[in-house]
């Protein structure tokens, strides 16, 4: 273990379960931002305070993307009163990244109430930003009273069902998951039979080498059922995915940042743009967390994401608005 | 007996008349003693009270007091509100008995159960 630098976690990928201990110590760096690169199976860790000199080796990648989450557009409760200005401090984050992004995944809730403004005064703001292309999954914010109809007009397109899709870029397989509709009471996230039918014929061609990213709003993997941080079926979309060497799982809704390996997936939360959540347990409930005005910047967020060709991995860079 | 007459179609006026004003003054005072919404709270992702037994006829009202929105759907969809935001509610009259479990379909880990009797 000599010369490990401070602050690195090693996640055994032929450990079964959450390393508890790595776990909770990913925790409990939630909103100061983290960077994680898997290498030959074996995801690092850092905090973003032991970033210097790693951060230039790992933005020269084949090719590189940013994740956002959870902007909350129209929110305006004391947790923070202009999520436009945290956004926009977002995109400017960004557009200061030494290599321009080559596209943005937003992982829901674009909107607080699914109102027409809300979508529009997103993406207006996301024009400004250097990675032109986004590609958006719903969070359940979004789909308000018209079970996401507005959304599909907007963002699906070329979408299936409720939204959900795929694209390859440079050799990686992207799959935009939707599990924020015909929730279930007493349930969690869910994918449904009709997507996971599609997701198992989408993949079913890929050889066993592609790297899969795949991208959803509520978590794939169970954070805090008790708060409802899970999604019934997702077991058996990661199921599918069983064969492939590489698989990163993005999501957005908890509102921090949190990581987790199983076998060959790595698992990341997203921090919002708009307002942090406690973390799982510590609060009777997962409501927006009022935090001093000064420290708002701190634990909101975006995440670099880095692809090296032939590395087997994707660096994984959070870093918070500040 | 002419004027018996009278008097007596002057009575069965008066108590046409009295019945009548019998008949408003019940149904005023249906509309006076009508009982106030049951509350249920919306607080903290959760119903409170969680489950509660009330006579057929009674509207039973939820308010939102979180920072986030909330809604109520019942399992057949017949009780649905609009997705309420902060401070706002939403009041639903159960005119069948029954038992009526029901959740937020944005946050479906919040449920509650209404009797209606």
């Amino acid at each position: 273990m000599a010369g490990k630098p401070k602050d690195e976690i090693l996640h055994d990928h032929n450990h079964d379960g959450i390393d508890r201990r790595g776990f909770l110590k990913c925790m409990a760096w939630a909103g100061t931002g983290a960077l994680c690169i898997m290498q030959g199976g074996v995801l690092k860790s850092y905090s973003l305070s032991a970033l210097s000199g790693l951060k230039e080796q790992h933005t020269k990648g084949e090719f590189s993307f940013v994740q956002i989450s959870d902007s909350h557009m129209g929110f305006n409760k004391p947790a923070n009163t202009d999520v436009a200005a945290t956004l926009k401090a977002a995109i400017d984050k960004i557009n200061a990244l030494p290599a321009p992004p080559s596209f943005m995944l937003h992982t829901g809730d674009i909107t607080h109430l699914a109102k027409p403004e809300e979508f529009d005064a997103c993406e207006q703001l996301l024009k400004g930003a250097s990675a032109k292309d986004v590609f958006y999954v719903p969070g359940e914010h979004d789909v308000l009273g018209d079970d996401g109809k507005q959304y599909l007009e907007r963002y699906g397109k070329n979408a299936k069902g409720a939204g959900w899709y795929s694209f390859e870029q440079k050799g990686v397989h992207f799959i935009g998951l939707v599990n924020v509709v015909n929730l279930k009471a007493g349930g969690l996230g869910n994918l449904g039979k009709e997507q996971l039918e599609w997701m198992e014929q989408d993949v079913k061609h890929l050889s066993k080498s592609t790297p899969i990213v795949v991208f959803a709003h509520i978590p794939l993997w169970s954070v805090y059922p008790e708060w409802g941080w899970g999604t019934d079926d997702s077991a058996q979309a990661l199921s599918y995915l069983k064969k492939f060497g590489s698989v990163t799982v993005l999501n957005g809704h908890i509102h921090q940042t949190m990581q987790k390996v199983e076998g060959n997936v790595t698992f990341h939360t997203a921090a919002s743009t708009a307002f942090p959540q406690p973390k799982p347990g510590s609060a009777p409930s997962p409501g927006p967390m009022k935090v001093p005005a000064e420290q708002l910047r701190s634990v909101l967020g975006i995440r670099d994401v880095n692809y090296v060709p032939g590395k087997h991995a994707l660096g994984v860079t959070d870093s918070t608005l500040e | 007996m002419k004027g018996t007459i009278l008097r007596l179609g002057f009575a069965g006026l008066v108590i046409v008349a009295l019945m009548m004003a019998g008949r408003a003054s019940s149904s005023g005072a249906t509309a006076a003693d009508e009982k106030p919404a049951t509350e249920i709270k919306i607080d903290n992702f959760s119903f409170s009270p969680n489950a509660i037994t009330v006579p057929v006829g009674s509207t039973v009202r939820w308010t939102n007091h979180d920072d986030v929105p909330h809604n109520v759907v019942n399992e057949d969809k017949s009780v649905k509100s609009k997705t309420m935001d902060t401070d706002e509610n939403f009041s639903y009259t159960f005119t069948k008995p029954g038992t009526y479990t029901y959740y937020c379909s944005i946050h479906p880990r919040m449920t509650g159960k209404i009797v209606v009797q």
